[in-house]
């Protein structure tokens, strides 16, 4: 996988590369050598993920190879019919939202989508949703309901999309009612932050009965660089706002905000995409299956219950 | 959380006036030089231009109930630096000091024309009036209350900051948290108004703010969810004169009304006596 990587994975990756050297030499007496390398890459791989700050996470999160929506989509469902438009104003290809099978689960999907090339970022808009995005994830949310179809939803946003049509169009409004929308939907909701949870804007498709994060995926009220240009208006300062706002999946585990980490594999999500959404898809079926025996009142009543106890614990 | 406060119209540098400290005001928005005793007697609007001062939440109380009177909620928690976000503790207590309130927000029953209410206040006073968790948990408290005990709700907004920042993911978290209790409260078909003032933004926006069965606005109040300069930033030009202003949302259709502060009692009276069902 030839890339954009980050500062803190290069050491592995030249590690990583002397060995594909060595082993397209491929002549008698490599062996050992190959052997210690190997060794040496393992090690230094679980050195460098063992110990990463929140700024290395949130660069993770971001990490230009990381499976996106659509990516995991494709390897978690045995069918996904995409559907469109919010039935008012537009199409928003930041949203993804359709319907599919999952195991032994029919199900609604929506997800955040953002582009890998320049004209596909452009075209996603970076994965920045407009209100009509948020219109049509809420009504295919409904469209679920209504043939009792648990929603899956997949959270990779920067942030809801800051311009005038957006604000035209009423991208508060967008985002409270889906909040009030998803709150006492009918059906199980079962979130999964991949990568960013980009503020109001990923939890406009964020209010659900279990909420899992990949382990490298941050969740925050606010970016580190928006903060950081507030607090000590310097965007730069953005790794010690990272700190400041403890935005990782173990900060939230630790919080009570979110249900449980999905654990990436070695090295990162990047690294194996399969194996991700092996790991998601496990997850995902094991949490349907619980909470589809739930009577849809109690169902309701436990999630209502769940963002009551939003509130930090008092130690 | 986007929200700053806008650049300050620039002082004509001749027309500079000294004004006594106290007794006169200058209006923010036209600069007309306003008697301070006339000012209040207009209810802190601008005679000249209509402008709307920032009042505190206090004062609405005073303006808006049956004998300016709230038996008010006491404080369901006590606000904590769960973060360890840096200077948030002394910004809470400078923000203390300075608002006389403990938090940002004013919450109670009262008198509305007669009619009982669970009426709620965000203070713009108080870190500009953002939402972290016990600006959040009083809020979700005011509705459950409005929904057990049947009475109309009427939550009044002012806050710049939307979310919390130094909160973290919990200030997030108070979006759904008070979302979901007005889900439950339109289940149960109780009425709920909400009164934008200047300015309302980001997460408070995002959420209870614009939530209201109807939704009555001040006039020239900012109102959306990104600040203005966040969105300069982005598209690289200068907004249009009026953009986010309650006049540009209604006209968007994004609120029911704008109201002049002096009708703002009188309108929301005649709509509880429309809405309430008399059991
Ligand atoms: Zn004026």
């Amino acid at each position: 996988m030839d890339g954009i990587w980050l500062d803190f994975e290069r050491p592995l990756l030249e590690l990583e590369k002397k060995i594909e050297e060595l082993k397209a030499t491929s002549h008698n007496g490599i062996g050992p050598e190959l052997d210690r390398l190997t060794r040496e890459a393992e090690k230094l791989k679980k050195k460098i993920f063992s110990n990463l700050n929140r700024w290395q996470r949130v660069q993770l999160a971001r990490h230009p190879q990381r499976p996106y929506s659509m990516d995991i989509i494709e390897r978690i469902a045995e069918d996904f019919i995409e559907l469109h438009g919010d039935r008012y104003f537009r199409g928003d290809p930041a949203i993804i939202a359709g319907i599919g099978i999952i195991g032994p689960h029919r199900i609604a999907i929506v997800a955040q989508q953002k582009g890998r090339t320049t004209k596909e970022r452009i075209y996603r808009n970076f994965g920045q949703p407009h209100p009509e995005g948020y219109r049509k994830a809420l009504r295919i949310m409904k469209l679920g309901a209504k043939f009792g179809l648990p929603v899956l939803s997949l959270v990779d946003t920067p942030g809801a999309y800051p311009g005038v049509g957006a604000e035209e169009r009423g991208q508060a409004e967008a985002i409270a009612r889906n909040l009030k929308e998803m709150a006492v939907l009918p059906v199980p909701i079962v979130i999964v932050v991949l990568g960013e949870g980009g503020s109001g804007g990923a939890l406009a498709i964020a209010v659900g009965d279990r909420i899992y994060m990949l382990e490298y995926a941050i969740y925050s009220v606010i970016s580190p660089e928006g903060c950081a240009s507030i607090l000590w208006r310097d965007s730069s300062k953005a790794p010690e706002a990272a700190e400041a706002l403890k935005l990782t999946a173990e900060d939230l585990l630790h919080f009570g905000v979110i249900d449980d980490i999905i654990k990436e594999p070695e090295g990162g999500a990047h690294r194996d995409w399969d194996a991700t959404a092996a790991r998601i898809k496990t997850k995902v079926i094991e949490a349907f299956d619980e909470l589809k025996r739930l009577p849809i009142d109690e169902l309701i009543q436990k999630r209502v219950e769940k963002f009551r106890q939003m509130t930090p614990k008092s130690d | 959380m986007f929200f700053r406060r806008g650049k300050k119209p620039k002082e004509k540098p001749e027309a500079k006036i000294i004004i006594p400290d106290g007794l006169w005001l200058k209006c923010e928005s036209c600069g007309e030089i306003l008697y301070k005793k006339e000012l209040e007697r207009n209810l802190w609007t601008c005679a000249k231009c209509n402008f709307h001062f920032r009042i505190p939440a206090r004062r609405y109380i005073a303006l808006l109930l049956d004998e300016g009177k709230l038996d008010e909620f006491p404080l369901a928690l006590k606000t904590r630096n769960v973060l360890g976000f840096p200077r948030y503790s002394e910004k809470l207590k400078e923000a203390q000091q300075k608002s006389k309130l403990e938090e940002g927000v004013i919450a109670g029953r009262a008198r509305l024309g007669g009619e009982t209410v669970v009426f709620v206040a965000t203070d713009f006073g108080f870190m500009g009036g953002s939402m972290g968790s016990v600006v959040g948990e009083m809020v979700a408290h005011s509705i459950r209350h409005a929904r057990k005990e049947e009475i109309p709700l009427v939550i009044l907004t002012a806050s710049g900051g939307g979310a919390r920042m130094q909160e973290g993911i919990f200030s997030l978290m108070q979006m759904a948290k008070t979302s979901a209790e007005l889900a439950l409260l339109a289940q149960a078909s109780i009425p709920y108004i909400t009164v934008l003032t200047h300015p309302t933004m980001a997460g408070v926006m995002a959420s209870f703010a614009s939530l209201g069965d109807i939704i009555i606005a001040e006039p020239g109040a900012l109102l959306g969810f990104t600040g203005p300069r966040v969105i300069e930033q982005t598209i690289g030009q200068k907004l249009p004169p009026g953009f986010q202003r309650s006049e540009f949302l209604l006209e968007h259709g994004l609120i029911d009304m704008v109201v002049h502060r002096r009708d703002l009692r009188s309108t929301l009276i005649r709509i509880l006596k429309i809405l309430m069902i008399k059991k």
